[in-house]
């Protein structure tokens, strides 16, 4: 479904990304993972349109995306849950959820966009019960389900998330993780991109490491998560035990 | 329901006033400004752009249908359309390299751009009649209904008004109204859900211009006469002015903020020697509230505050 092949990207001078490929396949969930500063954003922000200038190659459904803005990257399929969320605070719960089907609304899809929120909403509950509030008064865990919601109205063909566990309790990265995984069900095609690398191996299918611009590792995610390396540097024996615990 | 008692309240307010002259006038004027501040809210409260050249738009529309009902005869129900055309394609040419980018860039070509258009209605003699004003435009009637008495063209107007009201309230609930405000409230984020951003702040730039465009034209048909006086930059403060005091992102603020502005310098004939000050103060507050100045700043803020988390935590 992605592929991308020998991405470079740059900030001014800096090079953040130096010759990157990933592939995802239909129906594949793969995680990303890598440290502060590694390039993880800058590879989901040039997949969206979001940055300027990168060279390469990104292919989605064996068609090039360069030169896209985003709302054509959009109306493609791929949506993106961002860092950090970027949910619109002033803005009612629902009235967010209704600007991720923005390009839908545009296409006068009316009846499935309605049906969509119904399914978000069943999916996240809690987002139902504030729907008049303003998505700045919710909680850090219910703005992150707000910001898949939102993504979801597009009614993606693949989604990527960037970071969804950050400032979260375990237990609302497991809730989220839970979601991913019943969405890959349906045939949702997902990459997701974390620091929490225990949490994402366990549910992805396969993952890539990626280390200041450069993609280190590639494997089933069972073999990342036992790799003598990948231990060292991401998961550490006290996180893994605490996550364990958990389970 | 708003709608209608609102027009209900229209036509009592008309009926009561049968014959008061002055009040009927003046309640027309207020419907005229209140279309234009209603028209720049757009654009301010739910956008987040500033237009410090709306007069201008209003001088296109008021010129538009002068010029060609004075010098071409036509009737004003032909020039109508060629007036609200006229100013949205100029807000076009004007809006589209300027939108593009994100910040003060539209407040700036709009500045300049209503400058030139003061000097081109002035200069201009053989179109606009220079600073002497264009004389002898003539009245509305339709159907051989006189529409230029005192009540039925306050029924003109305030038809106006509730119809771009009623268009408003309509633009502001659906899918363009949240895309606006998720520009307003950040740019980036409503690109990455596919709000083409360029777009929607020109639309709606445009939508203000040929609003105010329609003012312009009512103005013109109102007084039959127009001078380069009435749309000057002071003129296009005022409007901004009108938008802040109602309150920015509500239409019924525009109503409220035109009806102040008009009323205040009737009742406090003071105000006159001071407006300048006054407007002068109400921009002051404005460039420091503004919307794109405080997100710009915090960005700005927030900007400087990775840069530093992203440097402790690399160390
Ligand atoms: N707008 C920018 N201007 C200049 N440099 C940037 C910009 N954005 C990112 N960078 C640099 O590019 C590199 C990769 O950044 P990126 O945000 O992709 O990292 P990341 O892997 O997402 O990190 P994190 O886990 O902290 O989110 C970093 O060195 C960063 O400083
Ligand atoms: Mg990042």
């Amino acid at each position: 479904m992605l592929q991308i092949r020998n991405l470079k990207c740059y900030y001014g001078g800096i090079r953040a990304l130096s010759g990157v490929s990933l592939s995802v396949s239909r129906g594949e969930l793969v995680a990303l993972i890598g440290a502060n500063g590694a390039g993880k954003s800058t590879l989901l922000q040039a997949i969206c349109g979001l940055s300027s200038s990168w060279e390469g190659e990104i292919l989605f459904d064996g068609k090039s995306l360069a030169g896209l803005k985003p709302p054509a990257i959009v109306a493609r399929g791929v949506s993106m849950v961002p860092e950090g969320r970027l949910i619109f605070p002033p803005l009612s719960v629902l009235d967010n959820l209704k600007l991720g089907a923005y390009l839908r609304y545009r296409q006068r899809d009316h009846v499935g966009v309605s049906q969509d929120l119904e399914k978000i909403l069943d999916l996240f509950p809690v987002l139902r019960e504030r729907s008049k509030q303003n998505a700045g008064t919710l909680s850090g865990g219910e703005q992150q389900m707000l910001a898949v919601g939102r993504s979801l109205m597009a009614n993606p063909k693949f989604l990527l998330l960037d970071e969804p566990s950050m400032g979260l309790a375990p237990l609302v990265v497991r809730k989220i993780f839970d979601t991913l995984v019943q969405l890959r069900e349906t045939g949702l095609t997902i990459l997701i991109v974390e620091q929490n690398a225990q949490a994402a191996l366990e549910i992805a299918d396969r993952g890539y490491v990626l280390e200041t611009g450069r993609m280190v590792l590639a494997g089933e995610a069972s073999q990342l998560l036992a790799d003598k390396e990948v231990k060292r540097a991401y998961l550490g024996k006290d996180y893994s035990k605490f996550y364990e615990g958990r389970g | 329901m708003v709608f209608t008692l609102f027009a209900a309240v229209i036509i009592c307010t008309g009926a009561a006033l049968e014959g008061d002259y002055y009040h009927e006038q003046l309640l027309t004027f207020i419907g005229i400004f209140t279309l234009l501040a209603v028209g720049l809210n757009m654009l301010m409260g739910y956008a987040g752009q500033i237009s410090l050249g709306h007069a201008a738009f209003y001088g296109i529309g008021a010129y538009t249908t002068g010029a060609l009902t004075v010098h071409l005869q036509w009737s004003p129900w032909a020039s109508l359309p060629c007036a609200l055309i006229m100013a949205g394609v100029i807000a076009y040419i004007v809006g589209k390299p300027t939108l593009k980018l994100s910040g003060y860039y539209l407040g700036m070509g709009t500045l300049g751009f209503g400058m030139i258009m003061h000097v081109l209605f002035r200069e201009w003699t053989t179109i606009t009649g220079g600073p002497n004003g264009l004389v002898g435009i003539p009245s509305l009637s339709l159907w051989g209904l006189d529409l230029s008495t005192g009540r039925n063209y306050l029924y003109v107007v305030w038809g106006c008004v509730l119809l771009t009201f009623f268009i408003c309230d309509r633009l502001v609930n659906s899918r363009v109204g949240r895309a606006l405000r998720a520009i307003h409230y950040s740019e980036q984020a409503a690109s990455a859900v596919g709000v083409d951003t360029a777009k929607a702040k020109l639309q709606v730039f445009v939508f203000s211009a040929v609003v105010a465009a329609l003012a312009g034209f009512l103005y013109a048909h109102m007084v039959m006469f127009i001078s380069p006086g009435t749309f000057t930059f002071l003129a296009s403060v005022k409007l901004v002015a009108m938008v802040v005091i109602g309150g920015m992102a509500s239409i019924w603020g525009a109503l409220l903020g035109a009806t102040f502005l008009t009323l205040l310098p009737e009742h406090l004939s003071v105000f006159a020697d001071y407006e300048m000050i006054i407007y002068g103060g109400i921009l002051m507050g404005v460039m420091i509230f503004l919307p794109q100045g405080l997100t710009r700043g915090v960005l700005d803020i927030y900007e400087k505050f990775r840069a530093k988390r992203k440097g402790t935590v690399e160390d």
